[in-house]
């Protein structure tokens, strides 16, 4: 009994210090936004790799999410004769929830284990103490380029994946389900009013900070050598993609009260 | 009375760390139940040599981590060129790190920069030097350290002794006055070691850095402790130190968390300490 005690207070101790330090890194992150000094060519290679070096990979869970969603749709709207109105429900769910929720779950798999590989392998090498040696915060170095392309690009690679989504649900429609080309489009349109538009663009602001920054959290948190550094990366995806469905019920929740 | 006021005040003995270039005073860390360091204080003095020795985990290159900043001692004070670090801000570690240089173990350098973008971080980075002087200063840290030809390699692409020496160079290229040396020489054959360590020592002898070598390389220990650098016209030569020089580098032995020794080259090997006696054997 007392062993798992002690096991508990230990658990609980650990959780705590973790949520703190994940709270320092925000402060410490908000601070490098607005203060100097400010390493602009890393933001600017990190919109790179975070913008252009996922748009593959959003575009191909975009296309084949709204493809999907007609075809499955389709089916089911047959049944009350209403086929023609596939393109409403493709629009709704891809910019409403699919569109942020997917393109936030292939960032968290895609930057997530990529900034904690990336971080954890500098910690373990000694790079991180390095940088500080040499007079440079990592905090405005590393977390604030990536923070900042990540709440930059989540949104924009959503757009482009609600945008991908809703031409392969038309595409769907026309070539299979027979739908007129003009209905779907107009029936897109129909449904979408601006609450729609607010909720898919800041559902992926939020996500992207998320993604991002427990990312940057377990990489700097790494230790244990290179074992570490796959266990690092394997709780960032973990951490992450549990974010991502996390966080978007409650802003959600919180969006259709403000919104709606 | 008011004479004698201004008396005590003239003979109120300064900080110990104030003219030196580090100073520990009574220093003291533990991480949960383990003691790492128990009441250590040592001098380093401008152009001077220290060289901790010391088993695996003694604790040696927490001391340099110490110097930096990167920890904080428990107890004690550290003090760097007249300034009192252990009480610093972050951003006031910043402007002490300008005086400190550090070779990490395995050289720690940037796999996704060049060999001269990591030679000349600092620079790049963190000062307003025109990027062409930057470019020649890193050029001639390079040809200090016999690497001119490797400007435009990656760090994958280099030796370990060559990583050192890029290491060695990235330290010394914003020219600090003290640089710190963590384990350069392990995993090195004694060629390429021979080699680092007279890097160590014409920046010593010839740019006056002080220097502290944290190693438990013995040959390489004394290699540094023993040899000087001199300039004969155009060409550097490492000679057999004079005994002024020989002074001038001490050890410091590391046992348990505790200074077990403290002395020049002669005095350690002529230590009957039994410890001292098998570290040397």
């Amino acid at each position: 009994m007392t062993r798992v005690l002690t096991w508990f207070e230990e658990w609980i101790k650990a959780a705590v210090l973790e949520v703190q330090e994940y709270m320092r890194l925000q402060g410490a992150t908000l601070r490098g936004m607005v203060s100097r000094p400010f390493y602009f060519h890393d933001v600017v290679e990190q919109f790179d790799l975070i913008g252009i070096g996922s748009l593959t990979v959003v575009l191909l869970t975009g296309f084949f999410t709204g493809a999907v969603l007609a075809l499955q749709t389709g089916a089911t709207l047959d049944q009350f004769g209403a086929r023609p109105f596939v393109g409403r429900l493709v629009s709704a769910s891809m910019i409403r929830e699919l569109g942020p929720a997917l393109t936030g779950l292939m960032l968290a798999g895609r930057i997530g284990s990529g900034i904690a590989a990336e971080l954890g392998s500098m910690v373990v090498t000694d790079q991180i103490n390095a940088l500080r040696a040499l007079g440079t915060d990592p905090v405005r170095k590393l977390v604030v380029p990536r923070v900042l392309a990540g709440i930059v690009m989540t949104p924009v690679l959503t757009v482009v994946a609600d945008a991908v989504g809703i031409v392969g649900g038309w595409l769907i429609s026309v070539y299979q389900l027979r739908v007129a080309s003009s209905l779907y489009w107009s029936s897109v349109m129909d449904v979408l009013y601006i609450g729609d538009v607010w909720m898919g663009i800041i559902k992926p602001f939020i996500l992207g900070y998320a993604i991002v920054t427990i990312g940057c959290h377990v990489g700097l948190r790494t230790t244990g050598g290179t074992q570490g550094v796959g266990r690092a990366t394997t709780n960032a995806v973990v951490a992450a993609s549990v974010a991502v469905i996390a966080v978007d019920f409650f802003v959600t929740r919180l969006l259709l009260t403000l919104l709606y | 009375m008011d004479t004698g006021s201004r008396g005590a005040a003239v003979l109120e003995p300064s900080p110990p760390g104030e003219t030196a270039a580090v100073a520990f005073d009574h220093v003291s860390l533990a991480f949960d139940d383990k003691v790492v360091l128990r009441d250590v204080s040592f001098t380093l003095q401008p152009g001077h040599t220290k060289i901790i020795l010391g088993a695996s985990g003694s604790g040696k290159s927490t001391i340099l981590k110490l110097i930096l900043g990167l920890l904080r001692p428990d107890g004690g004070e550290v003090w760097v060129g007249g300034s009192r670090v252990d009480t610093m801000s972050e951003v006031e570690l910043m402007r002490v790190r300008n005086r400190l240089g550090m070779v990490f173990q395995e050289g720690a350098l940037f796999d996704s920069l060049t060999v001269a973008e990591n030679v000349g971080y600092k620079l790049y980075e963190e000062s307003d030097l025109p990027l062409d002087e930057v470019a020649r200063r890193v050029e001639e840290v390079l040809a200090y350290v016999g690497l001119s030809d490797y400007l435009d390699r990656m760090p994958s692409e280099l030796s370990g002794g060559q990583r050192r020496r890029v290491a060695i160079a990235r330290a010394m290229c914003f020219k600090p006055p003290t640089l710190l040396y963590d384990e350069a020489t392990t995993g090195l054959d004694p060629i390429t070691a021979t080699t680092v360590d007279q890097e160590v020592v014409k920046l010593r002898d010839l740019e006056s850095v002080s220097s502290i070598v944290v190693t438990h390389q013995l040959r390489d220990a004394f290699f540094v402790a023993t040899h000087e650098a001199v300039r004969r016209g155009s060409r550097i030569e490492i000679v057999a130190a004079d005994a002024q020089k020989s002074e001038e580098a001490e050890f410091i032995m590391l046992k348990d968390g505790l200074v077990g020794f403290e002395g020049n080259a002669a005095d350690l090997r002529a230590s009957t300490d039994p410890y001292i006696r098998t570290f040397l054997s």
